[in-house]
């Protein structure tokens, strides 16, 4: 039996192909936990990536993978170091 | 998706339909036609799809790139005639899935005729038509679909033409299935894709989308965050509403949602319950396994 | 080249007495053509309407376009989803699917054109024979590339060209048009059907090898690539942009100077194969009558009249009109006094037969604006003039 307080949260990992990433802000605009924000540093093409700001607040909802136009983002689930936990992916 | 190693190289789950040798594409910085590919790759993954039985045919336009990109069998065929050829390849073969995704010029400017009759037949197609409100392939002329005043190449002191409205347009023809969304709205086009493929008769999804380097920049609206802001304030969901009153005007209201939903028979269906009902058991039935007569 | 006989559902063998249209459609269906994406057009209507009525009890789709864009649209659609396919329209359709057919021969699609040729231009003369497209036939689409044209002059031979015509699609995986005219769509003739196994037909070349090891335009050692259709998990992608062997676009001039040469190579340098004339009396003729079509017909009448009057002159009937026979006429001309070269039309195939004579001989051109066959008067006339 699984008790509320001890569900956890989905975290999510991103990673990010800096190379194909023309600089949209897509992601960055639309993360809903302000996860990501644009770089100072220029990629192959001269645009600014974006890079996770805040590690800890993804949750997976995938939408920065879905808006991206360029195929450059996207997010798998953090396993979590707990035991007996199910972890649901959402595709 | 799991990472379990760190060795193994983590791949984009978009990686799997797409034509990685051919990436990165040849479309702007900011535009939606990209987004409209992976919510149609989501929606081929949610609902398991055998990608074998399923083609997309595009005509020219940056729309008409899509077919070049994705790992299905797809055809890049000639300006506006994607759906009839799409039409013959269903026809020829019915038991794939046909997708005709293409541009608002390609499918209504020039593709106009073909796209009313395909909806008037009722053909089993999948219509997939991303609407940026001008002919961006070659320069940002204005189309069919443009909305008054808006600045186009060929209209350089604005439009004075009246645009359709495709939901409407393609009501009338008697489609079956009329949706509208912007880009912005990624899971409700996923969603809808994914219902055209569940269901069978003529499906039209027009996804507006932004044209940063020649609609947005003409117009002077910004770039592509600008015209994601524009379609989050302005678009209004409205599920069945009337097709009469979506036009869509510069900068103005933009309805969207799901306006039609109805059953027809098939153009395939209608001829063969119709020829088996006719000619009895001299007909040759065709794409299909069971002989229904009246 | 794989054979099979026909399908005997789509024989209707026989002695019949058919109209040239109506022998096209039966040839269709002998031939093993099973989508026909048609639109209206006078003379040739019949032709569909005949395909309309038999197919339900065959097996296989009519369909009635919205105008011969689509027409053309669909049949290319239908032959990469795997079916043989054919259309039939006339002058003012054909100069429509012009850009199709180029998106035809750049896919490297085997579907079968017939035009019913009419008096041109324009609306023209639509209930009254010509043969004013002959030129279009070969360059009516834009761009560089080879097509392969017949020429029936009676409602037997388009029949018998029908299906000759879905063989050479589908050997040389290129469009071939069948370019009767209003005369010999419209006249009825005993036309003999043998029985489906004595019909011979060319298979489509499919590809059989390792699925990921497919390349859409790849050359066989017989110059042509193989085929797949949708469907079968091949996965291909192909374009009418001019592209490379895996059908993926590539703009440059290297890859277009590859792409065409081949389009073009495919069918010159198999001219010899595909080529075909019947010739009479041409050893030791003075003149020599070149026609094709109905008009060869008028022509026997003067040719008759001429041997009659004591010239010695042979005839050439040009089954093929494209690729054009130039060898043969390189070989004629130095022998002969003069090539009379009727048509129906104001002088168009007479320019390849001049331009191949290379003033080796006499080239005389007999035209006819179109309405009506030639009077062989005429044609006659003009055989008497060269041999002067």
């Amino acid at each position: 039996m699984i008790y509320f307080g001890e569900l956890k949260p989905i975290k999510g990992e991103i990673h990010i192909t800096k190379d194909r990433c023309k600089g949209c802000g897509f992601c960055v605009e639309y993360c809903p936990r302000d996860v990501l924000e644009l770089s100072d540093e220029f990629n192959v093409k001269g645009y600014h990536p974006p890079f996770v700001k805040n590690e800890g607040d993804c949750c997976y909802c995938q939408l920065c993978e879905t808006i991206c136009p360029e195929f450059a983002i996207f997010v798998t689930i953090k396993k979590e170091e707990v035991e007996g936990e199910k972890v649901e992916s959402r595709s | 998706m799991t990472n379990e190693d760190q060795t193994t190289e983590l791949k984009n789950p978009m990686e799997g339909i797409l034509r990685m040798d051919r990436i990165p594409h040849i479309w702007c910085p900011g535009c939606g036609i990209g987004t409209v590919v992976t919510s149609f790759a989501e929606a081929l993954k949610k609902n398991n799809e055998d990608l074998d039985k399923v083609a997309v045919v595009s005509g020219i336009g940056c729309t008409g790139r899509v077919a070049g990109y994705v790992k299905l069998d797809s055809f890049h065929t000639t300006h506006g005639r994607a759906i009839p050829f799409a039409t013959g390849l269903k026809l020829a073969n019915p038991e794939m899935k046909v997708v005709v995704f293409s541009g608002d010029g390609d499918i209504a400017g020039i593709g106009g005729n073909h796209l009313i009759h395909a909806a008037r037949r009722n053909m089993d197609l999948i219509v997939i038509c991303v609407n940026n409100f001008n002919y961006a392939m070659t320069g940002g002329q204005v189309a069919a679909t443009t909305p008054e005043l808006a600045n186009a190449s060929t209209a350089p002191y604005g439009n004075y033409e009246y645009p359709f409205s495709l939901p409407y347009l393609v009501d009338a023809a008697g489609g079956t299935y009329v949706a509208r969304w912007t880009a912005l709205h990624l899971r409700r086009v996923t969603k809808s894709i994914q219902e055209a493929l569940n269901r069978r008769g003529f499906s039209f999804i027009e996804v507006i989308t932004p044209c940063v380097t020649l609609y947005a920049r003409r117009n002077r609206l910004g770039d592509g965050l600008n015209l994601l802001k524009y379609y989050y304030d302005n678009s209004e969901i409205q599920h069945g509403a009337d097709t009469r009153t979506l036009d869509v005007s510069y900068q103005g209201k933009l309805i969207v949602g799901k306006f039609v939903d109805k059953e027809k028979p098939t153009f395939l269906d209608a001829m063969n319950k119709h020829f088996s009902n006719v000619l009895g058991d001299d007909y040759q039935l065709y794409g299909r396994i069971n002989n229904d007569r009246d | 080249m794989k054979k099979s006989k026909a399908d005997p559902k789509g024989v209707l063998t026989g002695a019949h007495f058919l109209d040239g249209d109506y022998s096209l459609a039966e040839g269709a269906l002998a031939a093993g053509c099973r989508f026909f994406g048609g639109y209206p057009i006078t003379p040739s209507t019949e032709t569909a309407e005949r395909f309309s009525e038999r197919i339900p009890r065959v097996g296989g789709v009519f369909i009635q376009m919205e105008d011969e864009l689509a027409s053309i649209a669909s049949l290319i659609g239908a032959v990469w989803g795997g079916k043989k396919v054919m259309t039939v329209t006339s002058g003012p359709g054909f100069s429509l699917m012009m850009e199709n057919l180029g998106l035809a021969c750049m896919m490297e699609t085997p579907l079968v054109i017939a035009n019913v040729q009419r008096g041109g231009p324009s609306t023209g003369l639509p209930t009254l024979t010509a043969q004013q497209d002959m030129m279009q036939a070969k360059y009516g689409s834009h761009g560089d590339y080879e097509i392969i044209a017949l020429s029936p002059d009676s409602p037997q031979e388009c029949f018998n060209l029908t299906i000759d015509a879905f063989n050479l699609s589908e050997i040389y995986r290129v469009p071939v048009l069948i370019m009767t005219d209003e005369c010999v769509g419209h006249m009825h003739e005993k036309v003999v059907i043998p029985p489906a196994d004595e019909i011979e037909l060319v298979e489509r070349k499919w590809y059989t090898g390792p699925k990921d090891e497919y390349l859409p335009y790849k050359n066989d050692t017989d110059g042509i690539p193989f085929f797949v259709k949708v469907g079968d998990g091949y996965r291909f992608h192909t374009t009418g942009l001019t592209h490379d062997e895996k059908g993926y676009p590539v703009i440059n001039a290297e890859c277009q100077q590859v792409c065409v040469q081949h389009l073009v190579d495919k069918i010159r340098k198999n001219a010899e194969k595909i080529i075909r004339i019947e010739e009479d009396e041409i050893d030791g003729a003075e003149v020599i009558v070149l026609s094709y079509g109905i008009t060869s017909r008028v022509a026997y009448r003067a040719v008759q009249q001429a041997k009659k009057a004591g010239i010695k002159v042979g005839r050439i009937r040009l089954v093929t009109v494209w690729p054009f026979p130039e060898k043969r006429i390189k070989e004629l001309a130095p022998k002969v006094k003069a090539i009379v070269v009727p048509e129906l039309n104001t002088g168009q195939i007479v320019l390849e037969v001049e331009r191949h004579a290379a003033e080796k001989c006499k080239v005389v051109c007999v035209p006819h604006c179109g309405g009506w066959v030639h009077d062989p008067n005429d044609i006659f006339n003009a055989i008497k003039e060269a041999v002067k």
